[in-house]
């Protein structure tokens, strides 16, 4: 569940022209090979599945009844902990900011989704921001019920709104694919739309760390090169094709079909809520801001990190 | 999902209704809970509303929950408004003089949840159950010391009006 550049590319959800149009100049020196109008008709069916942005398909009941499903894997495999989620104000709107691991499988949204649900029931209004192609996978409409939504500040807005709580990852698919060896590193890519959304709607924001979901495989590389040279930036709003080593495939380019998490263990710490208005003044800076919320954000992974002994093991 | 746990307190069931009743001491004896607040304006008997969650695995699990049954100083009852569905009950019999027993049981389970809610269930069992007991060791601790405290610090006031009657005479 990757993506969440919620200001900057305002473009989404049913906009296809401005996609097509780029995706058009790009492929204009090599004529209309076979192979671009291929893409370009692949680029064409994903825009179209993307869903509307609809908070009402978000089915309390059916997540209830898919609870103890998520509740084993949680358990079971991930050996997961959860704290602080006392920190999140028991109502009204609020903006959840996490680090993102794990590639396409992302467990700690899996486990923090389960935690939210569990803690304050399914009873309260709870979103998600993915990516466009999560959104559009086949097989993956269930999402929706869950209340993911396509990340766009116009969806964000929507959410916060009507009052909801709301997940973002702003590092989205690049924070996800990043290196094994960054795996303990907090890295937003300079993404900052979610900030000037929170100031905008005054609603505070609290910061979600989790450990352990980029141990669930090998991850290599971004894949940025590559991604650039197939046209996917452009094509699909994606700019990486990751490169790892995971079950069951070994090699895994694209990591478009998922993959077999290793059960690592997985630590989630929930912070106190951080009101901008109150603690940077009236007018607040949204660089300091985001200077602030990532070093936050790192000391604390770096604190999660020291209690680990082992990768995976925890 | 159902576990239950009883013990034998040393200490009249007024005395162990007290501490079982009284929504505020539930975080300090009841084994996983991580929150137990009063939720309204009925503090406690029938129709009084608290929200809980009890730790089970990687989350914590309750919601809003209502006292549906309250037959003071015997049974206590309550059912789950939100969350996952529950049913509770405390139950205490006075067994002899200054001798109570006390049995929790706990119900919950997920209508509709499948296979993955049946296994979740049988996995969850055990560590609700362990839970329970370690409730009701705590219960009986706490009622017993208490007790133990209550008992000496009578003996103190009446060694010191015991003392005080000897100099007045």
């Amino acid at each position: 569940m990757a993506g969440a550049g919620v200001a900057d590319t305002a473009h989404r959800n049913g906009h296809v022209g401005s996609d097509e149009a780029h995706a058009d100049s790009g492929g204009a020196d090599r004529g209309p090979s076979l192979l671009g109008r291929a893409a370009r008709g692949v680029a064409r069916q994903v825009t179209s599945r993307i869903p509307r942005a609809d908070l009402d398909e978000r089915d309390p009941d059916f997540i209830r009844e898919r609870l103890p499903l998520m509740w084993l894997a949680s358990s079971l495999w991930y050996r997961a902990e959860v704290r602080g989620l006392g920190n999140i104000p028991d109502d009204g709107p609020v903006l959840m900011v996490g680090n993102h691991s794990g590639g396409n499988m992302t467990p700690d949204t899996v486990v923090f989704t389960l935690a939210f649900n569990t803690y304050f029931g399914v009873e309260r209004p709870f979103y998600q921001l993915a990516h466009n192609l999560v959104l559009s996978m086949p097989g993956l409409g269930s999402l929706r019920r869950f209340g993911t939504v396509a990340a766009s500040p116009a969806n964000a807005r929507k959410a916060l709104q009507a009052g909801a709580a709301l997940l973002v990852y702003p590092g989205g698919d690049y924070e996800v694919h990043r290196p094994f060896w960054q795996r303990n590193r907090v890295d937003f890519d300079g993404r900052k739309g979610f900030i000037r959304l929170a100031l905008q709607e005054n609603v505070p924001i609290v910061p979600v760390v989790s450990i352990g979901g980029h141990e669930t495989a090998l991850f290599l590389t971004r894949g940025e090169g590559l991604a650039r040279l197939l046209m996917l930036d452009r094509l699909f709003r994606l700019k990486v094709l990751p490169i790892s080593l995971s079950l069951p495939w070994g090699l895994n380019v694209g990591d478009m079909l998922g993959h077999l998490p290793l059960p690592a263990k997985i630590t989630v710490e929930t912070l106190p809520p951080i009101d901008l208005k109150a603690e940077f003044g009236p007018d607040p800076d949204v660089e300091e801001i985001y200077d602030h919320l990532i070093r936050l954000m790192q000391d604390t992974l770096d604190a999660l990190a020291e209690e680990r002994r082992l990768p995976v093991i925890g | 999902m159902r576990a239950t746990a009883a013990t034998t307190v040393s200490a009249p069931i007024e005395t162990v209704w007290a501490v079982v009743a009284d929504p505020e001491r539930a975080l300090s004896f009841m084994s996983g809970v991580t929150r137990w607040e009063i939720e309204g304006e009925e503090r406690v008997g029938l129709g009084a509303r608290y929200r809980m969650l009890l730790r089970v695995g990687s989350a914590e699990i309750g919601g809003l929950i209502e006292i549906v049954e309250w037959d003071p100083p015997k049974e206590l009852a309550w059912t789950s408004i939100t969350g996952v569905d529950q049913r509770g009950r405390w139950r205490l019999r006075s067994v002899a003089p200054g001798r109570t027993t006390a049995e929790i049981r706990l119900a919950a389970s997920v209508p509709g949840s499948g296979i993955a809610g049946w296994v979740a269930e049988r996995i969850a069992q055990p560590i609700v159950g362990s839970h329970l007991r370690h409730t009701v060791q705590q219960l009986t601790r706490l009622v017993e010391h208490e007790r133990m405290r209550e008992q000496a610090a009578a003996r103190r006031s009446a060694r010191g009006a015991a003392a005080g009657t000897e100099l007045a005479g």
